[in-house]
């Protein structure tokens, strides 16, 4: 039987606040393990929430870039369950009133454009985290605990890895445009779980489905819900009968793993949160979140081609990332020219920051300097030849002001005549031969003029310059 | 030193006129305890060491005379959270459990000056009537040791009747400050939810859960309650209003006021005829005090007693999640699974009493019931607030019975666990309301006194406190003392 | 009846607790009476009306996104019964699955 996936994504995103979403303790990745929490993420007897106002704003911005409503009257829940991790043993969480609804997102697999549903964005708290020790143990970190998360749940729209896959991309593209978070899976301020199912081409109705856990990567996404389709039609295709339950992906074998049956659904006994008032969000204040807003890929991309004459091609790539993008932006604004920016961020930027696996905040690089060195080689007080040696010192020693750079290494073109025709006129004595060659029309003796002088300015002269006076002085002669 | 003799402000006058030192009025309290409470029973902790040191502090310092209650002692609730000092809700869950931060309100007390004698006994987890659900001891009614001193802030109530304090303060959820303090002829204000911070006070129903003081006297009740309201920016429930001082005004008298008398709390076939007895003569009082009289009707009230356990409890159910051996509190011994720390630990941690209430809790939450129970108390809440609100459009205050009854025997009702719900029936309106209410000594009946309560607008606490000061003025049912602290 | 011995027990599943056999049969007849007792709110007609969830009718609380120190570590532990290197530690459980976030 030829049978069709049915593929739905919850997301969870956490928000780059400083603060938590309902504590002060500070939200940071990567401290020693219990030193950012406080009483209220350890849950001690008596302590209360309470609601850190940007991380609302935080989960308006993404929503409203998600193309979702945004409740005027919304609330918190408590989802009730234990576990080491959860220490109040209810979530902070947003039950029946997200506050964001009804969004979707498009994306492109392959040229096909499809649009995805979005059926709601919701805010709540994150766990801390729980350690699997070999002593029959497992060990609580709580530094987690509270770190605000919005939970993106699209609808059942896809119906491939790569439709899965895409809408991920996607996703993890515009929230980074938003910059409410860093989206990093690897770091997992960017989680998955997935919902798939098989049913027969042209059934309406959708068949039992799997929860797919633990999809750390993109790769780990795809190959997961991959292995997940050919384990389902195993058992569809033998005639087979599917229960509904939570499976794991396991990176070492590349296979679904069960972890538990679902016996009817979890029973979470939601309730509303008595310690949180309800909140009320005003058309104003939706007007102000979206008039905050960055500039989003597709309109820059547009603007780029525009206002900028780039190549399609060029605009994609540049849009790619928000890093990359506000890079191009911050350098453009230097008053360099956007077509030199972007060969040079799409050509030895990305070479280098793909060998060295690192990202733009990562090296010493900055939009000024990249900008100051490419009005240096459009002025000509730089060869291309020489700009990536100075490029390597930017990127990894960085520079406040290139000119001087360039001129304390003695890297700055050889381009004044008075300077250079003594040069010029020894060569030339030294070279009869080749003034000859050249007035029969034999051009590469030029070339190999050229290539004389400057080998003798040990490569500092620059090279029209040199051409433009050998002619001269060989016309003269 | 008997505090039954004094009140705050004389107390007061004693420290700055010097006659006492803070060290000798603490060096006092802990002469008294010693000697009364193994009878009563009412502290669980004390904390004599900080106590002492603090009032040695304050007499170098010197007494602050603009401040009423800089150096007066005050008896805690054991389930108001305080630093360093052992707070256990009188559960086995948390017996050995030293909190690491102050609650609001403790935190309030110190900047006033108040020195915190020690914790007091009450339900567990604030859950009953009687204090007999305490998981360390009970504490006897000083009025008659045979009877109980009401709950769950029993501790908190017997402590101040038997002299041992002159203040305490103790939580109301469904009327855990009012009926203790009718039952020992004390003054015990349920403010307006929202009046005080829950920050730190161990959360039992945390849409109902007041802080409240228990006192000798009316004004000594609006003096405490200033030190403890105002907005709490820790508490995102406290009232983000202003606080008035609820002194202001409370010697204006009753003249003109309105005053609603609900016909379903006169209850005379089901309710214990001195009682009412007393309300209607303290009604005949107000009367002849130029107050107007008005029948008013809550239709609803005989829905609060279910809104309200369902509420409470299912709230509790939640509240309680956290108490799960594995950060703080009790671990059974018997451990081999996660599973078992959870499930052994709550099972031998939580008393009697706890268990039920969870156990309701969990059911009225749980899908198929959740409709039925949690959603309809919640609409059945809403109807009681609006009664209020409806009354409230045409009276200045409502005046009741605030129990049924006056105190009653030892092991009398801790066997009957629905006929101990019942006797709420008075004061879980207020909480599911919101509103304000002070219950206040207006006689006695059977020899047990009796309490009225005055129940006010949302936030009005002042107009309670000037109809309550009208009372006892005029009357003395204040001054009584019981028998085995000298009195008749 | 409205509660039953099958459904106190699935209850205390829920709520992690355990009733043994001398205690079943108590708190399944109390759960019965208490149930009965709060079903009294069946009589009530509230159609239309909205729950109330809160003890105070106030909105949009909330506190600005600025950062406090945690509590002290040390202090943290003090009423922690098992740690290791920082972490608490506790019976690892059989499913690997982590939380539910």
């Amino acid at each position: 039987m030829n049978l069709e996936p049915v593929i739905g994504l919850e997301v969870h995103v956490e928000l780059k606040t400083d603060s938590k979403m309902f504590s002060p303790s500070p939200a940071h990745f990567g401290a020693e393990p219990n030193t950012n929490t406080n009483v209220i993420d350890w849950g001690h007897p008596g302590v209360l929430p309470v609601v850190n106002k940007r991380a609302i704003e935080f989960g308006m911005r993404a929503a409203l870039t998600l193309n979702c409503g945004i409740a005027d009257y919304t609330k918190f829940d408590r989802k009730n369950y234990f576990y080491p991790d959860n220490p109040k043993a209810y979530q902070i969480s947003q039950f029946d009133k997200p506050i964001g609804f009804d969004g979707w997102i498009e994306i492109d697999v392959k040229g096909e454009k499809k649009k995805i549903r979005i059926e709601r964005v919701h805010l709540e708290e994150d766990a801390g985290k729980n350690t699997h020790g070999d002593n029959g143990s497992s060990f609580v970190d709580l530094n987690r605990q509270g770190t605000p998360l919005i939970e993106i749940v699209s609808e059942a729209d896809m119906r491939s890895p790569e439709e899965a896959q895409a809408y991920l991309d996607t996703i993890k593209q515009l929230i980074q445009f938003t910059k409410v978070s860093d989206v990093k899976m690897q770091e997992g301020s960017m989680r998955c779980d997935a919902n798939i199912s098989l049913r027969p081409f042209g059934q309406e109705e959708f068949g039992t489905k799997t929860e797919l856990k633990n999809l750390n990567s993109f790769n780990n996404v795809r190959k997961g819900l991959e292995h997940e389709i050919v384990r389902q039609e195993k058992i569809l295709n033998a005639g087979g009968i599917l229960q509904q339950e939570t499976r794991r992906f396991d990176e070492t074998t590349g296979e679904t793993i069960l972890m538990r049956v679902k016996e009817g659904s979890s029973d979470y006994r939601y309730f509303p949160e008595p310690d949180i008032p309800n909140l009320k969000i005003s058309e104003d204040w939706i007007n102000d979140v979206r008039a905050s807003l960055p500039e989003m890929p597709k309109e820059r991309q547009s603007r780029y081609i525009n206002d900028y004459s780039l190549p399609e091609y060029d605009a994609g790539v540049l849009t790619a990332t928000v890093e990359m993008s506000d890079f191009f932006q911050e350098t453009v604004d230097y008053a360099a020219d956007p077509k030199q920016v972007s060969n040079w961020l799409m050509g030895e930027v990305s070479a280098y920051l793909n060998s060295e696996h690192l990202e733009f905040s990562e090296t010493k690089l900055t939009p000024k300097a990249l900008a100051e060195m490419i009005t240096l080689i459009e002025d000509g007080t730089i060869s291309s030849k020489i700009a990536k040696k100075v490029f390597k010192e930017l990127i990894t020693n960085g520079s406040d002001d290139v000119k001087a750079l360039v001129e304390e290494k003695g890297w700055v073109q050889l381009s004044d005549p008075a300077k250079l025709l003594p040069i010029i006129s020894e060569t030339l004595d030294n070279n009869e031969q080749s003034i000859e060659d050249y007035k029969n029309g034999k051009d590469r003796a030029l070339g190999f003029l050229v290539g004389s002088v400057m080998k003798q300015t040990r490569g500092k002269a620059n090279p029209g310059v040199v051409n433009k006076l050998l002619k001269e002085e060989m016309d003269k002669r | 030193m008997d505090f039954l003799d004094y009140t705050l402000e004389e107390l007061h006058e004693k420290l700055v006129s010097k006659e006492l030192t803070a060290v000798e009025l603490m060096e006092s309290v802990y002469e008294n305890i010693a000697q009364t409470d193994e009878q009563v029973g009412a502290f669980l902790t004390l904390s004599k060491e900080e106590a002492l040191a603090a009032a040695k502090e304050m007499d170098e310092q010197g007494i602050d005379e603009n401040n009423v209650l800089s150096g007066l002692p005050i008896g805690i609730k054991d389930n108001i959270s305080t630093k360093g000092i052992k707070t256990t809700a009188a559960s086995k869950m948390l017996e050995d459990f030293v909190p690491v931060y102050d609650a609001t309100v403790i935190e309030k007390l110190k900047q006033a000056g108040m020195i915190m004698v020690g914790k007091l006994n009450m339900d567990e987890f604030a859950m009953g009537g009687s204090t007999e659900n305490s998981a360390f001891q009970i504490t006897r009614n000083p009025w008659d040791l045979t009877k109980v001193p009401g709950g769950s802030s029993g501790g908190s109530a017997a402590a101040v009747a038997a002299g041992l304090v002159p203040v305490s303060l103790g939580s109301d959820t469904g009327g855990s400050v009012r009926e203790p303090a009718a039952f020992t002829g004390l003054v015990g204000m349920k403010p307006t939810y929202g009046r005080v911070s829950r920050y730190g006070l161990i959360a039992f129903a945390s849409s109902l859960d007041q802080i409240g003081p228990f006192t000798r006297t009316v004004k000594d009740n609006a003096l405490v309650l200033n030190a403890i309201s105002g907005t709490d920016e820790k508490d995102s429930t406290s009232y983000q209003g202003d606080t008035p001082d609820f002194t202001e005004d409370i010697d204006k008298g009753v003249k003109g006021l309105r005053i609603g008398v609900p016909k379903e709390y006169f209850h005379e076939d089901a309710q214990e005829p001195g009682v009412i007895e007393s309300v209607r003569q303290a009604l005949d009082f107000y009367e002849k005090m130029g107050a107007e009289i008005v029948e008013v009707s809550l239709p609803h009230s005989e829905y609060g007693i279910p809104a309200y356990y369902i509420i409470a409890s299912s709230e509790a159910s939640s509240n309680l999640q956290r108490f799960d051996g594995i950060r703080y509190g009790y671990r059974s011994e018997k451990i081999e699974s996660l599973e078992d720390i959870y499930i052994k630990s709550r099972s031998e941690g939580f008393g009697k009493e706890v268990k039920r209430r969870i156990m309701l809790g969990t059911f009225s939450l749980s899908s198929g019931f959740y409709d039925a129970h949690f959603k309809k108390a919640a609409q059945a809440r809403t109807l009681i607030r609006q009664d209020f609100e409806k009354v409230f459009e045409d009276v200045d205050v409502i005046v009741a019975p605030t129990t049924t009854t006056t105190a009653f025997e030892i092991g009398g009702k801790i066997k009957d666990p629905l006929a101990m719900y019942m006797s709420d029936i008075l004061t879980v309106p207020v909480n599911l309301a919101g509103v304000p209410s002070l219950s206040i000594p207006c006689g006695f009946s059977n020899n047990m006194p009796v309490g009225m309560q005055i129940i006010g607008k949302h936030f009005d606490e002042k107009t309670i406190y000037r109809t309550a000061y009208a009372f006892e003025k005029e009357n003395d049912y204040h001054t009584k003392k019981p028998s085995f602290r000298g009195g008749e | 009846m409205a509660i039953n011995e099958e459904t106190v027990k699935q209850v205390a599943k829920l709520a992690k607790l355990e009733f043994d056999d001398s205690t079943i049969d108590s708190i399944t007849k109390e759960l019965d009476q208490i149930v009965e007792m709060v079903e009294k709110l069946d009589a009530l007609d509230t159609e239309g009306v909205e729950g109330t969830y809160h003890g105070l009718p106030q909105t949009n609380v909330w506190r600005e996104d600025v950062v406090q120190k945690g509590t002290d570590r040390e202090d943290l532990f003090k009423n922690v019964k098992t740690r290791k290197d920082g972490y608490i530690e506790v019976p690892a459980m059989f499913d690997n699955g982590g939380s539910e976030a």
